[in-house]
């Protein structure tokens, strides 16, 4: 029975489905660890993506408006993180914790005040299907690979042009200096505090769009409890994954594997969904104590950088 | 008193101001807006008993965070151990038959428990053996009581008989007294009182509390001290969950009476603002618990008179934890400039 699931590529497919909004916010977590901001703050970045993606496209008609909107509201919002982490040296997990709890707030207050207990509009437009020319005839790969919305072909754009920034451009050898070891990259003329402040702006961009994909990629619609814990999950896989991006891609996956196998035993065994939706949060703790051993962060993660001191 | 240990209220008085403005941005009134808050906390007996109701869960997460602050520790999942308390103590108030002086704290001991093993059993081992973040570990955690718990009255062993995903109530010997008739206030407030007193002796007096405190101020300098600091995340997991399971068993035992689909997380998240708030002193957790009680029932009073959406209350309790968290805004306010060097 377990070999049938496995060799059925709906699982695949809803796998990487699952997977993409986990490793936005995931590339968005080692956009900012690697400046050395510890970022909890993902969790609320995703959330007011998932709502100002669905706000602006059901306003505008227009989906991509409407990611671009989430994009830089989730982007303003991290800066809020940035500004407190970095300029006012504040304790890097409080200040994440204060970014969600006002992003619950915010987007319950917004959600309420303008859409009420109908819901967001029904008529609220997706983000497209793209098919890839031959690949989606490909037997099997292609049912897996083949067809999915734009926003899983983008992340992997994303992903590879920000693994090659980080680690091919000066910019991403400043980036990542920073991160290790701000006082050397100080001394020789890097902007420390921009940079930090920068790395977790971007991260709040593509968190954003992690959380616009749930909302108008999987769905197209928005609820105040949608992102459930997938901005922590994320923070999980940069761990997983080791700080490198490609790392936080494939530490998401198994996250959106676990979700995804979840769904489709639930029609097959007996088990209460309750019981098999627990997995995806088992597998991060799993994920966390055992599996990896002990990778190690950026050197400087989670301390303020004090230039004067 | 200097301008940092007023910071707590500058930062309640900040947020309230741009949560008004905010509020008549969306064109409520934030006066009637806040009049309706206020009369609806403590307008009369009955509105500050029902704050005060609001508020003890609160006093108790409050008191778990805050002790696992002070140890250095991030006990961001006192929900789940909120939650499991909730069960254990639902479970030994219907099954256990025995004698009402036993009942009772019994559930109460056992909803401990099962905090602390909740907290400690997993993320405790897995931060102190391998380095496993708690701040995710212990979210984690929450999602699976959650589910645990839906799992075990929605179809599961404490599924009472019927449709309805609800365990069976409580036995009359199990139940938390009432303080106030009528309303849902019971001696769980006393309880809440004596435990952060309690809480607050083991940390400033006892020989457990110092090498709690200082872990978590310093780890370098625990370890230099012969504190071990593996036995003493585990054990400041296991304490602060510890609290939490007791929030859990005195929210059944005392208002509840069974346990329910709409089982709240809020407390357990909420108890890390008021934690903070309360910069982390044991004491100072009861009037900031108050604080978010009233903000609680004040809220809803302020939705049903003034039609302002409860999640304005979020939003302030979001502005006070970020305000609180940017203390080094002082450092502008006090001397105008970022690095906030005293002029010379």
């Amino acid at each position: 029975m377990m070999l049938d699931l496995l060799g059925n590529a709906q699982l695949w497919a809803s796998t990487l489905t699952l997977a993409i909004p986990i490793a936005y916010a995931a590339l968005g977590g080692v956009f900012s660890e690697r400046a050395g901001i510890l970022n909890i703050a993902l969790e609320g970045e995703m959330l007011i993506g998932a709502f100002v993606a669905v706000a602006v496209s059901a306003w505008t008609h227009n989906v991509w408006v409407g990611l671009a909107a989430a994009a830089v509201a989730a982007a303003l919002t991290a800066a809020l993180l940035g500004w407190a982490a970095v300029y006012l040296r504040a304790d890097h997990i409080i200040a994440g914790l204060a970014v969600n709890v006002l992003a619950t707030g915010l987007t319950g207050f917004f959600f309420n005040t303008i859409y009420g207990p109908m819901g967001t509009p029904t008529t609220t437009p997706t983000v497209p299907l793209w098919k890839i020319p031959l690949l989606d005839r490909v037997p099997f790969l292609g049912q897996v690979l083949g067809t999915h919305e734009a926003l899983v072909y983008v992340f992997f754009a994303i992903l590879i042009a920000s693994n090659w920034l980080m680690f091919q451009t000066p910019l991403g050898l400043r980036w990542r200096a920073v991160g290790e070891f701000p006082r050397a990259a100080d001394a020789a003329g890097v902007a420390v505090l921009r940079v930090k402040f920068w790395a977790v702006v971007a991260a709040g961009a593509v968190a954003g769009i992690g959380g616009a994909d749930l909302s108008v990629g999987i769905l197209n619609s928005f609820s105040p409890d949608m992102v459930a814990g997938r901005g922590f999950i994320a923070l999980a896989a940069v761990i997983f994954g080791a700080w490198y991006p490609w790392g936080g891609f494939w530490a998401s996956a198994l996250f959106g594997f676990a979700t995804a196998l979840s769904f489709q035993l639930q029609g097959v065994v007996g088990l209460s969904k309750n019981l098999l939706l627990m997995l995806p949060y088992a597998v991060t703790v799993m994920a966390l104590a055992g599996v990896v051993g002990r990778t190690s962060p950026p050197a400087a993660d989670g301390q303020p950088y004090d230039p004067g001191r | 008193m200097t301008a940092g240990a007023l910071w707590p209220f500058t930062a309640t008085l900040l947020a309230f101001v741009i949560g008004g403005i905010l509020a008549a941005g969306f064109g409520f009134n934030p006066i009637s807006a806040y009049g309706a808050l206020l009369s609806g906390a403590f307008g009369g007996a009955f509105a500050i008993a029902t704050t005060l109701t609001n508020a003890l869960p609160l006093m108790f997460t409050g008191v778990a965070v805050a002790l696992s602050f002070r140890s250095g520790l991030f006990n961001i999942g006192a929900a789940g151990q909120y939650w499991l308390g909730a069960i254990a103590a639902t479970w030994i108030g219907y099954r256990a038959a025995v004698p009402a002086w036993v009942h009772l704290p019994m559930a109460l001991v056992g909803g401990m428990i099962a905090g602390a093993v909740w907290a400690a059993l997993i993320p405790g081992i897995a931060k102190a053996y391998r380095g496993a973040n708690e701040v995710i570990t212990t979210l984690m955690m929450t999602y699976i009581a959650v589910y645990l718990g839906h799992y075990l009255i929605e179809g599961g062993p404490m599924q009472a008989p019927g449709f309805t995903p609800q365990s069976p109530q409580i036995l009359p010997t199990a139940v938390l007294a009432g303080l106030v008739p009528g309303t849902q206030l019971s001696w769980g407030i006393a309880l809440a009182v004596l435990l952060a007193v309690m809480v607050w002796l083991l940390l400033q007096r006892t020989a457990v509390g110092f090498s709690l405190r200082i872990t978590g101020a310093s780890p370098g300098a625990a370890r230099y001290a012969g504190v071990s600091p593996r036995g003493t995340i585990v054990l400041a997991l296991a304490l602060s969950g510890a609290v939490a399971g007791i929030a859990g068993a005195v929210q059944v035992l005392g208002v509840d009476h069974r346990l329910y689909d709409s089982f709240s997380t809020s407390a357990g998240f909420t108890g890390i603002v008021v934690a903070l708030l309360a910069r982390n002193h044991p004491i100072g957790v009861l009037p900031a618990a108050v604080l978010f009680g009233a903000l609680a029932s004040g809220g809803n009073a302020m939705q049903i008179s003034a039609g302002v959406p409860f999640h304005l209350v979020d939003i302030l309790q979001g502005l006070i934890i970020f305000f609180i968290a940017g203390e080094g805004l002082l450092r502008y306010a006090s001397w105008g400039r970022p690095n906030g060097q005293r002029p010379a």
